[in-house]
């Protein structure tokens, strides 16, 4: 039996980069918060610091600071014929577990969706009509405008520290920054991260070909910085342990960076950690929702009364506590009908590797998002018109990924092992790079999130179940912008090139990213999405789901600033609206 | 987390832990001639080094079978020691013997159907037992073709056989063959290029091989350097914990760079 325990306010489910900046912000108006994180206790020192922090194998293989898949882990199949086996190990995304969740190890890029992200659905038909859209492709607009979400962006790179170069800043073009992307109101907060070799080739191979490039935005602060909460993020110091590691410098922004030193200072916030919420629960009327249930580390399982819940356990348990706790309809994929789990989409990532015979590039140097990159194969920059796909996706350049276990690459023809392998690894370590392509994926009848009838947690729970598979689209659209990295490439002087673009049966084995989307999309319409613009629930108007589950379809950048801004857009609806009249916000 | 938590606090047992250079200090040194950290190292586990080192998990039979095999998936050679002598089977054995091994942070729960490629590892076996059942199959096929277990064999007859496991053409009793020539791959370069600290790596074989520095080094000032290579001895995390290896304000390694001769490149 739960024990009851004595109502708060707010209760966020788990306490990752979404969480912390709601609790922050309501804590601060004087609300009770309680943050429920399954994992445990991490903050800079001792668990981020060195030497221990440069441990490849500890952290990219072992994967320390990710989610333990032997209490939890989600099964897979590539479609609805299939039977669905669990995920053992991980592999093409890695999420992550404890205090500031994959915000701890995650990669630093950190994006604004183009306003015609927003408008996918809208723009396309508009532009090409309905032939260019697959049949099956459930692509759809996100109800909220790019205009309506800049200062919510504006705040969380402010937060961050974000480290770039404008574009476009309050519609005048700004030479050097990323001309495709929409109009900002002011610069970044930090200039961007020094440029490193590789990247140095990409920009002028890019540019003799007619491209526009410009630093990657990333939240690696390139210089020593303050945020709004009166927090310091150091200066990078591109030591590049970076992506899937903690920054042992506090200079990769993060929660335990940006705002958990304040936040766990407010009396008004309680942290309980090691804590799993296995169910929301409902009033008999299944309108309100009236409390969480979890299981602490000594199997004690409590009830935690609050008046409004916040599901900011990332994209797949947002998604899987929806349909435990019965908030909305399931999606059914035969009938066409029910939202919960409906447009689960992923990420479209291909890659060039290059090698030079005649150049350095000390890979092992740098930081995420220390690169160079051009948009003039994203979103709609570029006319589709015969190309047969919609889509595109960001290519860039940069350093500090090469660290000996995990990236080593070879070029074509060499063999696995032996002489000739050692050989080759031994010449290109420092003399290889990779021109990177975040491609993006659309949504489709077929792919979607629901329980697993056989497997089940630890708790005894059903397993989230994925059915995903790219189509079509994906593998032209991979293609088509790999191809064009790879003229990017051969401009750089590469001696020896392997072209990756991703086609082929999706599969759960290699690391591809954690751009995990959909499952709990937002929208105009309650028959095709989960939550409101505000990440409201529609059905239970005090439950809020707010991650990338929140993103109709994929776009060709990383989530995180995207997610961020919609952070902050469903915090300023609470704050000022839900706040003085609980109830639905549309 | 009060005020002085946090980074403050690292920064002092940062500088607590190793033989701290005071800030705006290079983060890299020309080379001294009196350092090498191999060379004090090697004075510092002398005593540790006489004696053999414990195998936990592997039995003598094992730890000859993968004596045996890695050092054909990296070879010595004219470039410098191999797996074996980079000493990638006691790797190996720790890892097996560890969390690693009986697969602590995954997911064993049946049914145990065979599945897609594309859904990944779905053996019922933990890498444990996956290496003690593969070690076993291919020795009694070394015995049944050869008359001789896998350690026995002539170099040419152990190649044949490791392709035969990695093309999957040798069939396996209890586990399938590229399923457990894979498992080895990965292991074996992970034991070659994993920081010292986890038995393989031995005198930092892979790091040198590649020109890794490992623990890293402030680059503030070298990345935009471009096309110069960086040539330094590499630091590994004992390097730092047994104050072999001077650190910064941080805890970023000051690396002593390598006069050409050394770096041979
Ligand atoms: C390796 C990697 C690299 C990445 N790189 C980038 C990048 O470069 N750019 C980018 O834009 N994005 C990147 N991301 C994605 C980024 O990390 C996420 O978008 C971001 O962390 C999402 O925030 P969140 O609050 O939704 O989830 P998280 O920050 O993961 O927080 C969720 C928290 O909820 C907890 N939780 C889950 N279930 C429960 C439960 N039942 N009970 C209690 N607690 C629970 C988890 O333990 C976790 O701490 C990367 C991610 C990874 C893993």
């Amino acid at each position: 039996m739960a024990t009851k325990l004595k109502g708060v306010d707010v209760v966020t489910v788990g306490v990752g980069l979404t969480a912390t900046i709601l609790a922050q912000e309501l804590a601060a108006t004087g609300l009770k918060v309680v943050g429920l994180e399954r994992g445990r206790w991490r903050d800079t020192d001792p668990d981020f610091a060195m030497p221990g922090a440069h441990d490849e194998l500890k952290y990219v293989r072992r994967h320390e600071l990710m989610q333990d898949l032997s209490k939890e882990t989600i099964t897979f199949r590539n479609n609805a014929n299939e039977l669905a086996l669990p995920m053992r190990d991980l592999g093409s995304f890695r999420p992550g577990e404890g205090v500031g969740g994959a915000a701890v190890h995650w990669g630093a890029v950190t994006w604004r969706f183009f306003p015609w992200d927003f408008q996918t659905k809208t723009k396309t038909l508009e532009r090409y009509g309905p032939k260019q859209v697959a049949e099956d492709c459930t692509m759809q607009d996100w109800g909220v405008t790019y205009e309506e979400l800049e200062p919510h962006f504006d705040r969380f790179e402010y937060l961050y520290g974000v480290s770039g170069k404008a574009g476009n800043l309050k519609g005048k073009i700004v030479e050097g920054g990323n001309r495709f992307e929409g109009p900002r109101s002011r610069e970044f907060p930090n200039p961007p991260l020094k440029t490193p070799h590789s990247s140095a080739l990409f920009a002028r191979a890019a540019q003799s070909l007619s491209y526009k490039t410009f630093p990657v935005p990333s939240a690696a602060n390139s210089r020593a910085y303050k945020n709004e909460y009166g927090q310091t993020i150091n200066a990078c110091v591109y030591c590049g342990y970076c992506q899937f590691f903690a920054c042992e410098m506090g200079a990769k922004a993060s929660p335990q960076t940006t705002v958990l030193p304040v936040l766990m200072q407010n009396k008004n916030f309680e942290l309980r950690t090691m804590c799993n919420v296995v169910k929301v629960n409902l009033d008999s009327e299944k309108k309100r929702a009236v409390s969480v249930t979890y299981v602490d580390s000594r199997g004690r399982e409590f009830e935690q009364p609050a008046e409004l819940i916040l599901l900011t356990s990332y994209v797949l348990n947002n998604c899987r506590l929806m349909l435990l706790s019965g908030i909305g309809k399931p999606y059914d994929p035969v009938a066409n009908t029910g939202v919960v789990g409906r447009n689960y989409a992923y990420q479209t990532p291909s890659n060039v590797n290059l090698f030079f015979d005649d150049k350095v590039l000390n890979g092992f140097m740098g930081a995420g998002g220390n690169a160079t990159g051009i948009d003039d194969f994203n979103g709609d920059n570029f006319d589709h018109t015969g190309l047969g796909f919609i889509g595109g996706g960001n290519i860039n350049c940069g350093s500090g990924a090469t660290r000996p276990i995990e990236v080593r690459p070879v070029p074509p023809g060499t063999p696995r092992w032996g002489s000739e392998w050692k050989k080759a690894v031994a010449k290109y370590f420092t003399r290889s790079c990779s021109i990177a392509i975040q491609g993006a994926c659309q949504s489709y009848r077929g792919n979607y999130l629901d329980l697993d009838p056989t497997y089940r947690d630890a708790y005894g729970l059903p397993l989230l179940r994925m059915t995903f598979d790219r189509r079509e689209n994906e593998h032209k659209m991979s293609v088509y912008i790999t191809n064009k990295a790879a003229e990017i490439g051969k401009a750089m002087g590469a001696s020896k090139m392997n072209v990756n673009p991703r086609t082929g049966k999706y599969t759960i084995v290699p690391y591809q990213s954690t751009h995990n989307t959909g499952g709990t999309v937002m929208g105009a319409d309650p028959n095709t999405s989960v939550v409101n613009k505000y990440l409201q629930s529609w059905d239970v108007h005090n439950v809020f789901a707010i991650s990338a589950g929140a993103f109709p379809q994929n776009g060709g950048y990383n989530p995180t600033g995207t997610v961020g801004a919609l952070t902050f857009q469903a915090l300023e609806a609470i704050k000022t609206k839900y706040l003085k009249r609980p109830g639905a916000l549309v | 987390m009060k005020e002085t938590s946090g980074r403050r606090r690292f920064l002092k047992s940062a500088a607590a832990l190793g033989a701290a250079i005071p800030a705006g200090a290079a983060a890299q040194s020309k080379p001294a001639p009196n350092v090498d950290h191999d060379k004090q190292r090697a004075q510092h586990m002398r005593a540790a080094a006489a004696q053999p080192r414990p195998y936990m998990f592997l039995s003598q039979t094992e730890v000859a079978f993968l004596d045996a095999a890695v050092s054909h998936l990296i070879p010595k050679d004219e470039l410098g020691p191999g797996a074996k002598e980079a000493g990638v089977t006691y790797f190996i054995d720790q890892q097996l013997f560890g969390g690693y091994g009986s697969m602590a942070k995954k997911y064993t729960q049946g049914p145990w159907p065979e599945g897609t490629p594309q859904q990944g590892y779905q053996s019922p076996l933990t890498p444990a037992a996956v290496y003690r059942a593969g070690i076993r199959d291919t020795n009694e096929y070394c015995k049944k073709t050869h008359g001789k277990t896998f350690d026995a064999l002539s170099r040419a007859q152990q190649e044949e056989v490791l392709k035969g496991l990695d093309g999957g053409k040798i069939e396996l009793e209890q586990v399938r063959s590229q399923f457990f020539f894979n498992m080895l791959l990965a292991n074996t370069v992970e034991g070659f290029f994993a920081d010292p600290v986890y038995g393989g790596n031995r005198d930092k074989a892979g790091w040198k091989l590649v020109g890794f520095p490992g623990v890293a080094a402030v680059y503030t000032p070298f990345i935009e350097k471009h096309n110069v290579p960086y040539r330094a001895q590499p630091v590994s995390i004992a390097d730092i914990t047994q104050k072999i290896a001077q650190v910064d304000e941080h805890g970023h390694a000051i690396h002593v760079m390598l006069d050409d001769d050394q770096a041979g490149v």
